[in-house]
């Protein structure tokens, strides 16, 4: 029975999260650590009575819309620059160096130009957020799509199908374990872009819920929001591996079936 | 009259490569013909360009010198009357048995009929797989992948099969076992066969003619005709006969290997 138990899989990372969450509680109390520096685990669930529920929602809501936006232009974006990069060996060497180029600039300091030239509306949220979602899409899309083997394109040159249809019935289906592990990745990073634009300017959403509490030493509420921003990527991540499982099962390593 | 012209033809046929190193020779006037319906095996050392001989039949290829002729009309570019199979089966992994068969038609036409489906299905029986129509790849065998790549290749009824060491990449009694089979299909539904393997019982077991190449730049050194009787089985290769020609072919093909093994 005590095997059957631990042997579930969401057993024991639930344990060892308790635990923490315990030992951090009784550490807290017991050196009395102040809230400004460390907030007990009660505190930060006291910190989330600071705002109604719906000032909460509000926040969650600013914050997710900009993610996903930024996320769905970096998709829509990276797509046809994947099948471009993929298809021509010139527009590879001509854009690939660009778009690292584009990659090394750290967002976070380039999020200010951003803003004052695209001013504090969304659409510099949503390009700050895509500029960060957007590189590992493209790098994934294209090695995905370079990855199909070459015996299936010669059978496609072999049959003179249209090219386009090499694209969608050989390529792109072969390319859909790489660009989920694209997707992934790009959908946390998303919400780390939404989060820096906020604090660069806004007037709502978690990072700039998040920002304002701690300028004000209101730390315990600061780490509530830090706790539903993880909430929130953790949801996103599991929505990309959800969709991945439901629409394309067989992209899936074998054991995880 | 169609008859008479050979289905594969290759008339003095070069083929140098543009690589990072330089031009690299695969192939050096080789001149081959085979006949219509024939089964045709080619030994050779790995990289003395046996599959750029595949590749300039299926018109993938267009020769550096001489020409190819398909039924005595030359290459221009790719066709289909062509099957290929190839060393990995290669097989879409997202679609099942039935629609990586009916693939070909798919690609082509954007659209599968009926009456495809259906000759799919047959080809399907053919190869053994009946009743594994609605599977995935990931749920077969080595073998069974193989057998869903060669009813892709047969789905078209191309007159003409290549198949680039098909099974190469099996386990040796699957191997043995998938050989006679495809022999069972060919003799069922004759077809012209031009088979690359390393492997000289292979070679002997299935074909009529034994093609023997050189290291790069390959060209024929050898051609043997098989002096065995059709059906054949695991008992044939016994002959002497077989025996004294298989030890033939191996003393032609050792001084390839020295200094030929670089692929």
């Amino acid at each position: 029975m005590k095997q059957r138990l631990l042997s579930m899989p969401v057993v024991l990372p639930l344990l060892s999260f308790v635990a923490i969450l315990i030992i951090w509680e009784l550490a807290a109390r017991v050196f009395a650590i102040p809230s400004y520096i460390l907030p007990a685990p009660t505190r930060i669930l006291q910190g989330f009575s600071a705002v109604s529920a719906e000032r909460w929602l509000e926040h969650v809501w600013a914050t997710l819309r900009i993610a996903l936006s930024g996320f769905g232009f970096a998709i829509v974006l990276s797509l046809p620059i994947a099948v471009g990069l993929a298809k021509s060996r010139l527009l590879s060497r001509a854009l690939y160096p660009l778009l690292v180029v584009i990659q090394s600039v750290p967002v976070v300091a380039v999020a200010p130009i951003i803003i004052v030239v695209l001013g504090t509306g969304d659409a510099a949220r949503i390009v700050i957020t895509f500029m960060i979602a957007f590189f590992p899409l493209v790098v994934s899309m294209t090695t995905g799509l370079m990855a199909t083997p070459p015996e299936l394109i010669e059978l496609s040159r072999s049959l003179r199908a249209p090219a386009y249809r090499q694209i969608t019935q050989i390529r792109l289906p072969y390319a859909v374990p790489y660009i989920f592990s694209g997707l992934k990745i790009s959908i946390t990073l998303a919400v780390i872009g939404a989060v820096v634009s906020e604090f660069v300017a806004a007037q709502v959403g978690i990072g700039y819920f998040i920002q304002f509490s701690t300028s004000m030493f209101k730390l315990p509420q600061a780490w509530a929001g830090l706790v539903l921003l993880v909430a929130l990527s953790l949801i996103l991540f599991q929505a990309v591996s959800l969709a991945q499982r439901l629409l394309f099962p067989w992209s899936l390593p074998k054991e995880r079936r | 009259m169609i008859q008479r012209t050979d289905a594969i033809r290759f008339n003095g046929v070069g083929q140098t490569f543009a690589t990072d190193s330089g031009p690299l020779t695969a192939l050096e006037s080789v001149d081959l013909s085979i006949e219509r319906h024939q089964f045709v095996a080619v030994l050779g050392p790995s990289g003395c360009g046996k599959s750029t001989l595949l590749r300039l039949a299926a018109g993938l290829l267009s020769p550096t010198s001489g020409e190819t002729l398909i039924h005595g009309v030359a290459v221009d570019g790719p066709h289909d009357d062509i099957g290929m199979v190839f060393q990995q089966a290669t097989l879409l992994p997202w679609a099942t048995v039935l629609d990586n068969v009916t693939f070909p038609a798919k690609h082509k036409n954007g659209r599968v009929f009926r009456v495809e489906r259906e000759r799919a299905r047959q080809v399907i029986e053919a190869v053994g797989l009946k009743g594994f129509e609605a599977q995935l790849p990931a749920q077969l065998s080595g073998g069974m992948q193989q057998r869903v790549g060669i009813a892709r290749a047969l789905f078209l009824n191309p007159d003409i099969l290549l198949m680039d060491e098909p099974f190469s990449a099996l386990d040796a009694l699957t191997r043995d076992a998938m050989g006679l089979e495809l022999l069972k299909l060919w003799q069922a539904s004759p077809k012209t066969v031009l088979f690359i393997t390393h492997s000289i019982p292979e070679a002997v077991l299935l074909a009529d003619r034994v093609i023997v190449m050189s290291a790069r730049p390959g060209h024929v050194i050898a051609d043997r005709v098989v002096p065995l009787d059709r059906p054949r089985d695991e008992t044939s290769l016994r002959s002497p006969e077989v025996q004294e020609l298989a030890a033939e072919l191996r003393q032609l093909l050792m001084p390839t290997l020295i200094g030929g093994e670089r692929s």
